[in-house]
């Protein structure tokens, strides 16, 4: 069983490994409506906690994801930009948007448990 | 939202899971259950049925053949000579020439109906009080206005009152719908056939339950509205024309009947007639466009047009844009030099810091699809 945090962003955030993969819960997936457009970063890019690193549209709005931690970008999930829909229909699974190595592993500590999560979107 | 205006359908929104948000000071569905996609397909493919009772619904009394000519001198527009039981697209206008409304009104007879933006509306009929004091112009508050749009519009609305087929793009009747007295007319703002329907608010409900029990017509929020009136090339009052735009600059030019045109029987005589004839005859500096952009993101309200990657001076900006559910891809309108308006130049649009291109291209984007 893989560990699995939650953001305020509404993101989770699965470790494997030495290395994090994010994406976004359905509920956010929900409130965001359709999604249409996504903009993925460059794999090696390095980035710092709360840089804006996903752009991600709906039929409605622009919104961005922000990286939960420091680190470098590992892997991305490139058929999401040929498919943005994947985000509505298996948000939990398949449609994961990157992967981060953290440069400070412990930066995990500060997200919700599910039931924290849970909690919060209810 | 204790300050937002309830519609006479609200709970019926309510349980058909619409999502309630603020517009223009109502408390309106932006979208369903099935979210903006999924309506705006079906739309297109069937039949949605739209409450668009947040619009202004004013009777201007008095024989159209006599009132008609203080209207028009509101705007732009021919009143007079609209026959009987047709409606026509008129504009507002202001001593600048710049647009104050954009709306509806249809020849009732012994009235003009007209249909115009709720957050226009009391300015709106402010402006035609004053303007018209010879004409009673009174505000219709206890009716609802539903829109029905799609290839299935006509058989759904027929299940309830056959008549309607009869009836033509822009024509106006007096339908009795379930027992109620409705102002029916075969118009719409989806580029698709359909009908909008004024229903007294106290059987607004039981009209709106009737038509949503036909499977296919379901419950269409304003997300998809603004969607479709996107890809139809259709104006949205505030964003694609303001106070700043000519009807001319807006690609309106065609509903400037040539009566009301330099040379015409009634030529004008209306407010900023000598910006709206100086861009008739010698064209006007810029115009209303489609846009496409090559990528996938879309491009929204705002983001400025440059004529070229290497150049900084900004020459234009959209003022609509979305992802076009029908086109499947994304599309625009905005407002572009004459010289960049014909349709398939390259131009370049900055988003979120970084160029990309976009093209102009002819609308509507989505063929139109009326009943003529």
């Amino acid at each position: 069983m893989s560990d699995v945090k939650y953001t305020e962003e509404h993101e989770w955030l699965r470790v494997e490994g030495d290395e994090v993969v994010v994406g976004i819960t359905e509920h956010a997936a929900e409130q965001l409506g359709d999604i249409v457009f996504i903009e993925l970063p460059e794999v090696g890019t390095e980035v710092s906690k709360d840089d804006e690193v996903v752009v991600i549209e709906s039929v409605k709005a622009a919104s961005d994801i922000l990286a939960p931690i420091d680190g470098e970008i590992t892997e991305v999930n490139e058929p999401l930009v040929e498919d943005p829909g994947k985000v509505n229909e298996d948000p939990l699974n398949d449609a994961w948007f990157f992967k981060i190595k953290p440069s400070d592993p412990s930066q995990m500590d500060d997200y919700m448990s599910e039931a924290e999560y849970k909690d919060l979107i209810s | 939202m204790s300050d937002l205006i309830q519609l006479p359908l609200h709970e019926l929104h309510v349980e058909q899971g619409g999502k309630m948000v603020g517009f223009a000071g109502y408390e309106m569905p932006v979208q369903y259950a099935a979210g903006v996609m999924k309506e705006h397909l079906h739309t297109r493919a069937a039949a949605g049925l739209f409450d668009v009772s947040h619009m202004g619904q004013v009777i201007l009394h008095g024989d159209p053949a006599t009132i008609g000519a203080a209207f028009e001198a509101l705007m732009p527009v021919a009143v007079l000579g609209l026959g009987e039981g047709r409606q026509r697209y008129g504009l507002l206008t202001n001593d600048d020439g710049g647009i104050l409304d954009d709306l509806m009104f249809a020849n009732r007879g012994d009235h003009l109906f007209v249909v115009v933006n709720a957050a226009c509306k009391a300015d709106d009929i402010a402006h035609m009080r004053a303007a018209m004091p010879g004409v009673e112009v009174e505000e219709i508050t206890d009716r609802a206005l539903l829109a029905l749009q799609g290839p299935g519009a006509e058989a759904a609305l027929a299940a309830l009152a056959p008549d309607v087929t009869a009836m033509r793009f822009m024509d106006v009747r007096t339908v009795t719908i379930l027992g109620a007295e409705c102002w029916v007319s075969r118009s719409g703002y989806t580029g698709e056939d359909g009908f909008e329907i004024s229903i007294p608010a106290a059987k607004a409900e039981e009209i709106a339950r009737a038509l949503l029990s036909d499977h296919s017509v379901l419950p269409i929020g304003l997300g998809a509205r603004d969607s479709l009136r996107l890809e139809a090339g259709l104006c949205l009052y505030g964003h694609d024309i303001d106070t700043t735009t000519s009807p001319v600059e807006a690609a309106l030019q065609w509903a400037i009947q040539k009566a009301r045109r330099p040379g015409g029987d009634r030529a004008g005589g209306f407010p900023g007639e000598a910006r709206i004839f100086r861009d008739l005859t010698e064209g006007a500096p810029r115009k209303r466009v489609g846009l496409r952009p090559q990528g996938r993101a879309p491009m929204r309200e705002g983001v400025p047009l440059f004529a070229d990657d290497a150049t900084t001076d900004q020459i234009g900006a959209i003022t609509s844009g979305a992802f076009g559910p029908t086109i499947g891809a994304p599309v625009a309108m905005g407002y572009v030099p004459v010289d960049k308006a014909a349709d398939g130049i390259t131009l370049s649009a900055e988003l979120r810091g970084k160029r990309a291109a976009i093209d102009t291209a002819p609308l509507p984007f989505t063929p139109a699809n009326f009943k003529r």
